[in-house]
This record gives structure tokens, C-alpha cells and sequence, in this order.
């Protein structure tokens, strides 16, 4: 009876929506990442310094409080890409400076994104194990 | 003294409401009920420097006001029955402690306004005091801080969550023969369907919002058609919808007699807040901006308010508990109780 009542996410508004959101800024890192190599960067710094600007961009548009209002519309579109992280970190350091720099901004920092380090450390260790055993045959 | 039948206390000495306050933010502002308010901020922070800050404001101006409207001082309160979301009720303690009245913390979750109502009543009719207060506030930003994600974090809310209220609304309950009266109360138990989504709080309180009007119709052998309007508190319209189903599948339907303050108080349609609004200050706000002056002017005759609340723990929730609804009711009437 629950489920009946309640309604589903509109999957045919959003699903496109990060679709298209979530490209854009692939596009966007793309495109930076040619600027740097047209500046003439090797490849892989070109690539490091177009992740970097992203991060830089993300962070900068959390501060000004526009990210959430793209991220409405971009759902998973502006969730999965480096950005989405970016925000996950910098969105709750600025909730939580009011509780102090040390108890407040720092301890809660990672609140959203700690999970994610902590998991995707975890299973970059066990995936190099096992990479480094199956060279070992 | 009040009479009681089964769950429910029927008030004979006709305590009323003497004056009341209502305050809300800019979301409030664009809302149906604008014009109803005493006061709007443009500027959800209120010009404090924490979100904290601005909810204790909220309850701080709700009572001035009420205060004085009623032609009141502080002094004039004998107890104040306050609550709000935050932990340890921090927004009403902080909010309150400049006004040196005996004071009362409640948590109902986002039911406190009927159950602070209902108590401030009841301490009327025994007679203990002449004058009590009843407030609750919640803020968007300061629920949201708690409760869920940091305000800037770009997700996507869910079609069944609920928008919090940023208002406060005070009620102060003494002896004056004008109404609204407060002609009866039917505390609500802990109903408990199994509901885990944090986002879905309206399919968690319908149940007990169901419960209590049930227990309600039973003690006072009236029907839906015996009121004007049931106002619950935070259904949205998930909850609505299914409070709607349980009482027409019991065999009493509400017959468009219902409606929730949690969808009055915002157009769902142009404010982007999904199922409606909720918080301690939507009923809060909705009864003390529309319902009560409603109530005085005539235009409503018998009301029953049910405040719903759903009593969730954040750490429960994650430990996998499901959350417990709860739905406390007051009946607000034109006519005094008691003949």
C-alpha cells in the first residue's frame, strides 16, 4: 500500500538529464585537457592538470552555492564524475565551520566522502595483491 | 475537570485560545499562506551567524508576539510547553531562556505542536495555572544539517520526502470566553508499520494518524462530517493519500473533510518541495497563521488537529530500525465544552 502511494523518481526526466550533465563535463574536462596539451604538456600531465582544474571548478562552485542547484537537475550526471567528490567534500566544511575549524570543518569534512576513501583504499589494496600474486605466476 | 472517555479527555471548563503568533522564512513567504503571517524573513539565517541561531529567533518572535498581541508580559505566563527537532531541543531551550517562565521541553518529533497544545490545555483545565503557552519552531537548514546531507551537497531529493518549514508558531491558552475553545485532546500512542526510508516520513506517521482519529470518533461518537476540516500535520502527499485509503477501507471515510498543513502551506507544484512541507513548524505555523484566526473569525467551527510526528533516530535508523509514527489530536471548536 506504501509503494503504491508513494511515487517513483521521474526516471524519464533524470535519466537523460545526467546523461547530458554528466557529459558536459566530460566535454569540459576534455576540452581542458587539449588546452593544456596545446600549451604543450605531455599527455598524462595535460590530463592530471584537467582533473585538477575540475576539482578546482567543482569546489569553487560549492562555495558559491551554484553546484547544488546544477546537481538538482544533473542527479547522477554531476554525482559520478571527480566533481561530484569535490562537492562531497567541500559542501560539509563549509555546514560545519560554524562548530569550529578543528571540531566542526576538519572532523567533519569527510563525512560524506570518507566512506568512499576508505572502501576505494581498501579495494585498491586487494586488487593490487592480487594483480601482484597473478605476476608472481 | 475533564471528563474521560476511553482515549480520549473531553475539556469541560472551556480553556481557549487568547492570542497567538506566527512567523515563517522566505519559502514560507512564496507559499499560499503568506499573507497569514505575522512576520517573514526574506533571509532564512534572520541575520544570526548559525542556523541554530536563526530557529531560536524563530520561537523568540513567535512568543513576543503572541505576547504581544495577547497584551501579555512574560510574567503573565504561568508555564510554556515548547519543542522543536533539534537534539536536546536545543532551538526552544536557547530560544526561551530569556523569558524567565517555567518551562516544559516536549519532543514529538514533527507532532509537538498538538501535543504542546494539548498539554498547555490541560494545565488550564485543572486549573493550575491561567495562562500557558505552547510553541514549536523547525528550520530547513538546521533539520537538514542534522538529519540529512550538508546544504550545499548536490544530490537529488527523493518524490517522497518532505520539505522542512522554517517557522515557528505560538499559542497561548488561558480562560476568556471568545473562542477558539479547546473542547477535547486524544494523545496518540507509538504505531509502528515497519517503514526504514528516512525519506518516506509521511507512510510512517499515516498510521498512526489513522489510529488516533479511530480512537478519537470512537470516544466522542462523531463522525468526519461533524467537522469543518481535519487538519493533520505533516502528511504530505504520500501520507495524505494513504491516511485517505486506511479510514475509507475502516468504513470512515474523511469525505474531503481532511486536509494537511504540510501541503497548505506550499504549492508542491511551483516550490519544488516534493510531497509537501513538515517540521514541527508547519503545523506549528499553519495553525497559529491560518487555523486559529479561521477558527476566531467563524469561517471554521469545529476543527480537529492532529499534529503527526514521525520519532526517528538517525542512529536507530542506521542500526536498520524502522521508524515509529505517532499522531496527537486536539479538538478546537467555536462553542465551549461543558454543557
Amino acid at each position: 500500500m506504501t509503494k503504491k502511494a508513494s511515487p517513483n523518481t521521474k526516471s524519464w526526466r533524470n535519466i537523460p538529464l545526467a546523461f547530458l550533465i554528466g557529459g558536459l563535463i566530460c566535454t569540459l574536462g576534455q576540452g581542458l585537457t587539449e588546452f593544456y596539451r596545446s600549451q604543450g604538456l605531455p599527455k598524462d600531465e595535460a590530463s592530471t592538470w584537467a582533473s585538477v582544474s575540475l576539482v578546482f571548478l567543482s569546489a569553487l562552485l560549492t562555495g558559491m552555492k551554484v553546484y547544488d542547484n546544477i546537481a538538482k537537475y544533473g542527479g547522477a550526471g554531476t554525482l559520478v564524475p571527480i566533481t561530484g567528490f569535490a562537492n562531497a567534500v567541500v559542501s560539509p566544511a563549509m555546514e560545519f565551520k560554524s562548530e569550529g575549524f578543528v571540531l566542526g570543518l576538519g572532523a567533519k569534512m569527510f563525512v560524506i566522502a570518507g566512506p568512499v576513501i576508505v572502501y576505494g583504499i581498501t579495494a585498491a589494496v586487494i586488487y593490487g595483491l592480487i594483480l601482484f600474486f597473478m605476476g608472481a605466476f | 475537570m475533564a471528563v474521560r472517555k476511553g482515549n480520549t479527555l473531553f475539556l469541560e471548563t472551556a480553556p481557549s485560545v487568547i492570542s497567538y503568533g506566527a512567523v515563517g522564512s522566505k519559502k514560507e513567504s512564496e507559499g499560499p499562506l503568506a499573507a497569514a503571517f505575522d512576520r517573514l524573513w526574506e533571509d532564512s539565517t534572520l541575520g544570526e551567524d548559525t542556523w541554530e541561531k536563526a530557529e531560536c529567533r524563530l520561537q523568540k518572535e513567535a512568543i513576543r508576539i503572541a505576547l504581544e498581541k495577547g497584551e501579555l508580559s512574560p510574567k503573565d505566563l504561568q508555564v510554556i510547553f515548547a519543542g522543536d527537532l533539534l537534539n536536546q531541543c536545543s532551538s526552544s531551550i536557547y530560544g526561551l531562556r530569556e523569558l524567565g517562565v517555567p518551562f516544559v521541553g516536549l519532543y514529538g518529533a514533527c507532532s509537538t505542536m498538538a501535543e504542546s497544545l494539548a498539554m498547555a490545555a490541560l494545565f488550564i483545565e485543572g486549573g493550575f495555572g491561567e495562562r500557558a503557552a505552547a510553541i514549536t519552531s523547525s528550520h530547513f537548514c538546521s533539520a537538514e544539517r542534522q538529519f540529512r546531507f550538508p546544504l550545499e551537497y548536490g544530490g537529488q531529493r527523493t518524490p517522497t520526502s518532505q520539505w522542512t518549514v522554517t517557522g515557528s508558531g505560538a499559542a497561548i491558552l488561558g480562560r476568556k470566553a471568545a473562542p477558539p475553545y479547546v473542547r477535547a485532546v486524544t494523545i496518540g500512542s507509538i504505531i509502528d508499520m515497519g517503514i526504514t526510508d528516512a525519506n518516506n516520513m509521511g507512510a510512517a506517521m499515516a498510521p498512526a494518524a489513522a489510529d488516533t482519529l479511530r480512537r478519537f470518533f470512537r470516544d466522542s461518537g462523531m463522525a468526519p462530517a461533524d467537522f469543518d476540516l481535519i487538519a493533520t500535520g505533516d502528511l504530505g502527499q504520500v501520507g495524505s493519500d494513504l491516511l485517505r485509503e486506511v479510514m475509507e477501507k475502516e468504513g470512515c471515510p474523511l469525505e474531503g473533510r481532511h486536509n494537511d498543513c504540510g501541503l497548505m502551506i506550499y504549492d508542491r507544484e511551483r516550490q519544488q518541495v516534493e510531497a509537501g512541507g513538515s517540521g514541527c513548524g508547519c503545523s506549528a505555523s499553519v495553525l497559529c497563521a491560518y487555523l486559529l484566526p479561521a477558527l476566531q473569525r467563524g469561517e471554521l467551527k469545529n476543527l480537529l488537529f492532529m499534529a503527526t510526528g514521525a520519532l526517528m533516530s538517525t542512529t536507530a535508523v542506521q542500526q536498520g530500525e524502522s521508524i515509529p509514527g505517532i499522531a496527537h489530536l486536539v479538538w478546537l471548536s467555536q462553542e465551549p465544552g461543558g454543557k
